[in-house]
This record gives structure tokens, sequence and C-alpha cells, in this order.
């Protein structure tokens, strides 16, 4: 399992629009994404479940990426967040 | 070969598939399934139907307005497809046990209830997209669609009769034809058909069944015949018909630019009726002279409330503009009777034909008036126009309606906002009593406009929406022809005057009586311009002016 912690900085969260896009670029990749946020924990493909956590600008989030590319999957998603979020 | 036999309305004739038009309905019906597998079934199945409309609406977004608008639908289409939704929506059904439409229903109202409780406001408007998307799978499932036609290609439409303000909201580049259950010649969707120029077989009452839906159905306009799998001769002929519609289409392209002028040359007024800015390219292309009829009604029926001052100035001021300087004469509102509209708050009448109707209204609610006056006069600084007034019985009438417009340019000169001086003011002839005033109103305005369906209908008291008094409404009635040469020859002597904005003025047996009588303006749907043109330069007036006026004294019109 591979993990990073990522600060947001998109002055509205993880909205929609992003959260498609991540939905997406999961898709691409065998492995499983988990976006947690204190006790709060939700896989990522589940973009409401995302949505509904309400993080907002400011939130750290602890992503963990697990499955048989997790590898090349956790470098790609940890890039999107920076590129997006 | 299955032949099913109506009333045609216009002539032409139009091939294509049978559709039946489908209303949405605004509440489901909850029950209790017992193979969940089936309806879990019915449920992917209206799911992917949901995701690939909001597949063409993102590319039909893309392509008219960019990515960012795609996103939305992508982003509708994503949450369509969401695990945890669907996850939901199986529970519902696998271990609930009800049907899909309530399972669907019950997941948007929770997950909509998850996003209107969080604190961010752009969250909280989430909730509206959960239900946006839900009610798509919801009509995917119950079959309903929005604006009644769900058909990737052009149909020939099969309604009972259709509601005006749902002929508002047709696709109507996706109708190739009409077919309605009831409805008369003057319906709405009859006069729909002829301003779209495309035939409509009306009254064909219960003869279309359901499973017909999806046949290739042959309409043909001149004969009120509607052939279902037409077996091979008679589809040629029928094909042949159409062929002989097109040239005779492309020889009527030959007449553009020509003047509206009869042999012996009396000229004419050839001028267009409009329900919005969107006809107007369709007048342009016809050779228009001007826009006899704009219905401002589309503006009161497109929407909840009553529209805005300025809303009404965009819209009279395009058709203006877009016009160059060519005449518009816009009517204001004319609703009640047959066009009732919901947040008008009208109580419910006995007799609505004869009720609180179109300038009635507007005299008897000042504030609804008065807003679309500014807006009309606002407007009247971008183009030639003519503002008129519907469903007129008294001169007092004309003159409270003349005292409001008079107030409404006080306040505009005061504001320092711009109007033209040179506006005409009219009024539809369509009662026998203005007809019979018509001298005295003619002192009053510019122009005379003879609203025929209506004049009919009120001169020989029958009602053109009932389809047993076919026979009795009979718009060439001598006394409609005499009433409108009553009203000829009163506006001429004041100089005033006249034109048709009725469905009669492109009737083609009759454009000798009116050259005759001096009408000088016919205002028709923009496709029949043409035609009428053809007839009016091969009319020799002096020839048959007698004998159209001797007609007039007889005991039925000889035609």
């Amino acid at each position: 399992m591979k993990s990073f912690e990522y600060t947001i900085t998109d002055p509205v969260g993880i909205h929609a629009r992003p959260a498609g896009i991540l939905v997406k670029k999961i898709k691409e990749f065998a492995s499983t994404v988990t976006v947690i946020k204190g006790e709060k924990e939700v896989n990522a493909l589940k973009l409401m479940a995302l949505m509904g956590m309400g993080i907002k600008q400011g939130d750290t989030v602890k992503v963990t990426v697990e499955g048989a590319d997790e590898d090349t999957a956790a470098a790609a998603i940890e890039e999107f967040f920076k590129a997006n979020l | 070969m299955i032949l099913v036999q109506g009333k045609g309305v216009s002539t032409s004739v139009a091939i294509g598939p049978l559709y039946f038009y489908q209303r949405a309905k605004s509440t489901i019906t909850r029950y209790e399934i017992e193979n969940a597998d089936a309806e879990w079934e019915r449920f992917k199945a209206a799911q992917a139907k949901a995701i690939e409309q909001l597949g063409e609406l993102a590319e039909k977004a893309r392509v008219e307005a960019g990515d960012e608008a795609a996103l939305l639908f992508e982003t509708h289409q994503m949450m369509a497809e969401d695990m945890e939704y669907e996850e939901a929506i199986q529970t519902a059904i696998q271990e609930t046990k009800i049907n899909a439409e309530a399972a669907v229903t019950d997941t948007a109202a929770q997950f909509a209830e998850m996003f209107a409780s969080m604190d961010d406001p752009y969250f909280q408007a989430r909730a509206a997209d959960v239900k946006d998307v839900s009610n798509r799978i919801i009509a995917a499932l119950t079959g309903a669609v929005q604006g009644g036609i769900d058909s990737a290609v052009p149909v020939i439409l099969a309604a009972d009769d259709l509601a005006p303000s749902e002929t508002v909201q047709l696709d109507k580049s996706k109708i190739l034809g009409f077919i309605t259950e009831g409805g008369s010649g003057s319906s709405h969707t009859a006069i729909l058909a002829r301003t779209m120029g495309i035939p409509a077989i009306i009254g064909v009452g219960d003869q279309l069944k359901p499973e017909y839906a999806g046949k290739e159905v042959i309409i043909d306009g001149s004969t009120g015949s509607v052939t279902i799998d037409a077996d091979e001769d008679t589809r040629t002929m029928l094909l042949r018909k159409l062929e002989d519609q097109k040239k005779m289409r492309e020889m009527l392209e030959q007449l553009k630019g020509q003047p509206n002028v009869s042999k012996d040359g009396q000229s004419v007024k050839v001028f267009c009726n409009i329900g919005g800015p969107d006809d107007v390219p369709a007048v342009l292309a016809n050779d228009a002279g001007g826009v006899g009829l704009f219905r401002s009604e589309f503006l009161y029926l497109n929407c909840d409330d009553f529209p805005s001052e300025d809303v009404q100035f965009e819209a009279y001021k395009k058709v203006l503009s877009d016009m160059g300087g060519k005449e518009v004469v816009i009517r204001t509102l004319d609703i009640g009777a047959d066009k009732q509209i919901g947040y008008f708050n009208m109580p419910k009448e006995e007799n609505p034909a004869l009720g609180n109707r179109a300038l009635r209204i507007c005299l008897n609610r000042p504030e609804i008036f008065h807003t679309q006056l500014r807006a009309l006069f606002r407007a009247s600084a971008f183009g030639k126009l003519g503002i008129m007034f519907p469903m007129v019985t008294s001169v007092w009438e004309v003159r409270e309606a003349k005292k409001m417009c008079d107030r409404v340019k006080t306040e505009l000169t005061k504001e320092g906002i711009p109007f033209s001086e040179d506006v005409e003011i009219g009024i539809m002839i369509e009662t026998p009593a203005a007809v019979l005033m018509s001298d005295r109103l003619a002192k009053e305005v510019n122009f005379f406009s003879c609203g025929t369906n209506d004049l009919t209908q009120y001169t020989l008291a029958c009602d053109r929406q009932n389809a047993d008094l076919g026979r009795f409404y009979d718009p060439h009635h001598p006394a409609v022809l005499r009433a409108l040469k009553m009203v000829c020859d009163n506006a001429h002597k004041n100089g005033v005057w006249v034109g048709i904005c009725g469905e009669l003025g492109a009737d083609l047996a009759l454009t000798e009586t009116f050259l005759s009588i001096g009408i000088d303006e016919l205002s028709v749907s923009p496709r029949s311009v043409l035609p009428l043109r053809q007839k009016i330069r091969e009319i020799n007036v002096a020839a048959v002016k007698d004998k159209v006026l001797a007609d007039l004294l007889s005991d039925e019109t000889p035609l």
C-alpha cells in the first residue's frame, strides 16, 4: 500500500469538477484509492460520497492506494492532486 | 398496408416514422415488485439511456459553448453512474422490493439531503444536480420525454391535440408532419403545421393504434390520408407527389424579389405572421414585406411568471432590428379563451370565448399592459413598429388603450429613454361590434387588421374548436366576406389601411375577393408568401371585380 498526504489549495475544495476527473483518473488503474480525512474515509471512486465529505481549502487529507499497480497509480494520483486540487 | 382517413391541413406530403407525443408525468407510482432482478435490469437500462442522453448533451454543449459547458453534463453523467448512488438504489430494489421509479426517487432525496445539509453553499447547490439526474433516469423509466419528442431522426408526430404551450416547446427540427385525434382546421396544431409548411392530418379519432409506433407512415395533406406501411404502388405514387411539391417550391423561388402586383397594377403588401424572434429568418427567406402579426403571447407562455419589461424589450428589439426597418406589427397580449396561462390566476369562466380575454385583461389589469407597452415603445427606437390591440368592441376601449400609450411615452420622455414618434396604432377587427363600429374606430387608429378566425367564430356564433361544427364554421360565409368589405370601405374613407392576419389571408380561393374589396395587406405564414404572390400576379382585378362584388350579395359564396 502506498499513501501520501496533501493539503487542498482549491478555493472550493474537492468539488464536482475535480472529483469527477479524479474518478476518471482512478478508473485507469486497478488499485483501490481511499481518501481519508480525520475519522472519515471513502473509496474515491464514489463521486458523491467523496463530495459529501465536504473537504475544503486548507484541509489536509491522506490518500491511500492499494493494488497491483499501486506504484504507478499512487504517483499519477498524487500528480493529479497537485495539478487540480 | 393500413389506411387511416382524417382531414388534411395544408397540401403537402411527408414520409417518416410514426411517433406518439409523450407528456411528462409529474408524479410517479410506487408499488411493490416481485422480480427484483428484472426491476434492477429496468433500472440499468434507464440509467444507460440517461447516461447516453447526457453524453449527447455534453457534446452539443461542447460544440456550442466549449469544454466548460460540457463539464456540467459530464458531471451529471458521473453522478448517474456513481457507485454509492447505484448501490443505494440496488438495496432499495433488492431488499425493500420497491419499483425502480420509487427507488430512484428515494435515493435522490437521500443524496440531495446530504448535500443540502453541508455548510458550504457550493455543495448545497449540488442537491439540485442529484435531483436533475434522478429525474432524467425516472423519465427514462416511465418513457416520459422533455419536449415530447425523443428521437434521433425527424418523425411524423401523433397526438390527441397539442396545447399552445406544448407547441411552443416542440423541437421543430424533429417534426415532418402531424396527426391528431381531434382538433379542427383552426386548432393550434393545424396553425403550427401551416406555419411550418408541413402537412397535418386532423380528426383521425382513435384509428391510430399504439402498435403502429415506429412504422413508416406517409401523410398526404391534400387528401387527409395516413398510410402506414404503404405497398409499393402507393408509396411510389405518394413519393412522386412529394417530388412534384419540391419542383413547385423551386418554381416559387423564382418569384423572390418580384412585387406583389396584379396584372392590372393593383399592389398588395404581403406580410408574415410570426410567434417570436426565431421565426424572422423564415420571414426574410420567403421575401415578405414585413411582419403583419407578431403574437406576443410566446413571451408569456414560456415562463412561470410575468415576463419582465427587459425580457420583452429584448425580444421586440430583436425582431425589429432583424427585420431591418421593414414594418413589424406587434399584437399586445392576447390570452384568455383557448389560451390560458396559470400564473395569471384567471378564475374559470363559463364562456371563455366571450370572457375576460385579450385587451379586456389588459384594461382590467393595467399593470400588465403598462409593462408591455413600455417594452414596445422602448423597442420602437430600433425599427418600424406598429402596435395592435386585439379583441376590440368599443371606441372607448381604444381610447383608453391609447391613453396608456401616451402615459408610457410621457414616462419614457421624462426618463430620457428614446422611442420612435412614428409608431402606428391599430386594432384587430374580430368582433361583429368592431365591424359595425369600423367607421368610428377608423377615426382612432392608423390601421385595421382583420383576425378572420375569431371574426368567423363570432359572426357565425360558431365554436372553431368544436370538430362537430365543421360545416357550420365557414370562413367563406357571405356574412364574413361582407363584414370584410364593410371594414375596408369604412377604413378607406378615413385613410386607414386594412390587413388580414387570420388564416383566411393565405386562402388562395379568396385572393380575388380580397383584391376586389381593396384589402391593403395580407399577413400569412412565411411559407404562404410566395404562393400568394404568384396568385396575386395572375389576377386581373378589373376583370373579376364586378362578379366578386355581386357574389357577396348571394345566399352562399360560390367557390
